[in-house]
């Protein structure tokens, strides 16, 4: 078998998902997780008034909250069915950081926890930073220029 | 921001941004990390442009929570770094707004790496 029939044999064994279903989840998950925050945001902006220290509250709580199910294993299992409802949210950030942390203990806390738990929200931070910057450039030449 | 509507915006908001990103995940072959870089910039770029102010005041939750929230986040700390301390701004406003989320994904992280070990996948 070359490596084209098998990449062919691979896409026929492995179950089409159906994609309804999915996008039905992902919805409902998402939906659900961003309701959170809304209830979060509302308790923490009538405790604080102000909108800055919220955002960052609510972003850490999310990320607690992630963190502490992905420890216990709940967080996968959601993700398991719940697919871009658990992904996209800052949460499915924080469990990209906190399961390759776990996930990589036993190369040890400098290279393995360490290094690898930017394995994918390093990504993230260096492209936002980047299309951030650029962004930046751009509004401060707009400034001058008109 | 009393009420029901608030709430009702923020869940089909913030669905809506997650099935779009399912979507990509059955019909591409774009892995997560890449869905994620993506949702990121086109955060960044859609506040660049304008529309994801409003949007965010209309969704509340619904559209900071999810990535192209964290974008907004970035491209709005930048904002307000330029107008407030000129070309250097572009560097120190994106990270300066997406402290606290960065820092406690790190912390949080050692921490649950300390206390927890990999469970065998089954």
């Amino acid at each position: 078998m070359n490596k084209k029939e098998y990449t062919e044999y691979v896409e026929k064994k492995s179950k089409k998902s159906p994609i309804y279903k999915n996008c039905a989840f992902a919805f409902f998950t998402g939906g659900a997780i961003c309701t959170i925050g809304q209830g979060l945001r509302d308790i923490y902006s009538s405790l604080t008034g102000d909108e800055k220290i919220t955002s960052s509250l609510v972003c850490v709580s999310l990320i607690f909250i992630s963190v502490l199910l992905t420890g216990i294993g709940v967080y996968d299992k959601i993700a398991r069915f719940a697919g871009a409802g658990t992904l996209v949210p800052i949460t499915g950030f924080a469990n990209a950081v906190s399961s390759a942390a776990i996930d990589n203990k036993s190369e040890g806390y400098i290279l393995g926890v360490g290094a690898k738990m930017f394995i994918i929200a390093g990504p993230v931070i260096v492209f936002g930073l980047l299309s951030g910057t650029i962004y930046g450039v751009i509004y401060y030449l707009a400034g001058i220029l008109l | 921001m009393n009420g029901f509507l608030p709430y009702l915006y923020a869940f089909v908001s913030g669905g809506f941004l997650c099935v779009i990103a399912q979507i990509l995940i059955d019909k591409t072959k774009l892995t997560p990390a890449r869905i994620l870089v993506i949702y990121v910039c086109t955060g960044v770029l859609l506040t660049g442009i304008g529309l994801y102010e409003p949007f965010v005041n209309f969704a509340g939750a619904g559209a900071t929570t999810p990535l192209t929230g964290f974008g907004y986040s970035i491209a709005k700390g930048v904002r307000e770094a330029v107008d407030k301390d000129g070309l250097i701004g572009a560097l120190s406003g994106g990270l300066t707004a997406t402290s606290a989320g960065i820092s406690a994904a790190i912390i949080f992280g050692i921490i649950a790496s300390v206390i927890f070990s990999s469970k065998p996948k089954r």
